[in-house]
């Protein structure tokens, strides 16, 4: 238990960050058994199962100074109460395009939004982004591999085209100072954000297939 | 009479669920062990967050402490305090013989793709370092896949973290 409780904008971040996680994870997961390639089923698959576990372990966080149990935080809320960007809530599967851009620019935004983390003053959510920074640098060097692979591709216009379409939604994922050092990093101007104060269309339907089992039997122990 | 280092020697007997060829005291997951009034608290920390091991070495752990006739309890510590360097040399060399290579150790700034594409890794059937990163991914989150072209062989390698 923490002696201080951290401050209400850090546990909303790490909520925030943990919606996100757990979003992007399962959304990666629709692509086990039918990605490119078998190499490239077995890396998503592993990619998606690295996010959950990062959810988990921020749920877990959150959970411990909120006196709740991670896996209410995780699956007993209501869509409307999700924190989540709006780019993680999209259905990219068959799209693997879309679904590289969305992971390159998840990516490249994720690393900026760890190392800040990395300088927490709540000592268990620093040292936790340290663990997942260890983590995520395969998944950064995953997505950079495959976003080099596409633009020197006979299909790079198309992977342009949905960099192009999800960059709103990508810099919906962080704010202020943040979003700045990602159009650097990305290499594009500032539009306006698709940001958290919004849901897209498809969260309420995965939800529903996410939170299923949960609800058909509550209170169940597994 | 339960002692710290009993404990220790219990826990060195506990395989790693998913390679069982090595103990969770070779893998370096304990932390660290306090005896109180036989009440016995293990630190341990996961290999990689998402590690669905994690459940199956908590139980295993409180398991081995309940046979020496103690109370367990075992706390899951989330921070950076294990790295693949933690896993003991014997622990690599049993690796090493079942065919998974020991991991490269960590450097501060992070593994690279142009790291992982060198030639720096040997297999651990034939020494070889003509070897080739195949997947950076592998069938559980700690291992990358590697292709040996001097033995023709595809290997399992522990990833740095």
């Amino acid at each position: 238990m923490n002696a201080q409780a951290p401050p209400r904008a850090e546990l909303d971040a790490v909520l925030a960050f943990a919606d996100d996680e757990l979003v992007l994870g399962w959304r990666d997961s629709e692509w086990t058994g039918i990605a490119p390639f078998l190499e490239e089923d077995v890396a998503f698959s592993s990619i998606a199962q690295g996010e959950i576990g990062h959810a988990r372990a921020l749920y877990e966080l959150a959970a411990g100074a909120l006196g709740r149990d991670a896996d209410a935080l995780a699956f007993d809320r209501s869509p409307e109460e999700y924190r989540c960007a709006p780019l993680v809530e999209l259905r990219l599967v068959h799209d693997w395009a879309g679904t590289v851009a969305r992971h390159w620019l998840y990516e490249t935004a994720d690393g900026l939004r760890v190392a800040a983390l990395l300088e927490s003053d709540w000592p268990e959510l620093a040292g936790l982004a340290a663990k997942m920074d260890r983590e995520e640098a395969y998944h950064r060097m995953h997505a950079q591999m495959w976003a080099d692979r596409l633009r020197s591709s006979a299909e790079s216009e198309r992977f342009e085209a949905a960099v192009g379409e999800l960059w709103p939604y990508a810099l919906g994922l962080l704010e202020g100072e943040q979003r700045d050092r990602l159009c650097e990093l990305v290499g594009r101007e500032p539009v306006e954000a698709i940001g958290r104060d919004t849901h897209s269309d498809e969260l309420a339907p995965l939800w529903e297939e996410m939170t299923m089992v949960r609800r058909s039997l509550p209170g169940a122990t597994w | 009479m339960v002692t710290a280092e009993r404990v220790w020697e219990a826990l060195a007997e506990v395989a790693d669920p998913e390679i069982p060829v090595v103990s969770l005291v070779d893998l370096g997951v304990v932390r660290d062990v306090e005896v109180e009034d036989g009440r016995v608290r293990i630190e341990f920390t996961p290999t990689f967050l998402g590690c669905p091991a994690v459940e199956v070495m908590r139980d295993r752990m409180a398991e081995a402490v309940r046979a020496l006739g103690a109370e367990p309890e075992v706390d899951v510590v989330l921070d950076d305090s294990w790295s693949t360097d933690r896993i003991t040399p014997a622990g690599r060399e049993k690796l090493r013989e079942s065919g998974f290579a020991p991991p490269a150790p960590r450097e501060a700034t992070g593994p690279t793709l142009v790291q992982l594409q060198s030639h720096a890794f040997r297999c651990p059937y034939c020494g070889s370092t003509d070897t080739r990163l195949e997947n950076i991914f592998g069938p559980t989150p700690c291992r990358s896949i590697r292709w040996c072209a001097s033995c023709r062989q595809p290997f399992e390698q522990f990833k740095t973290i």
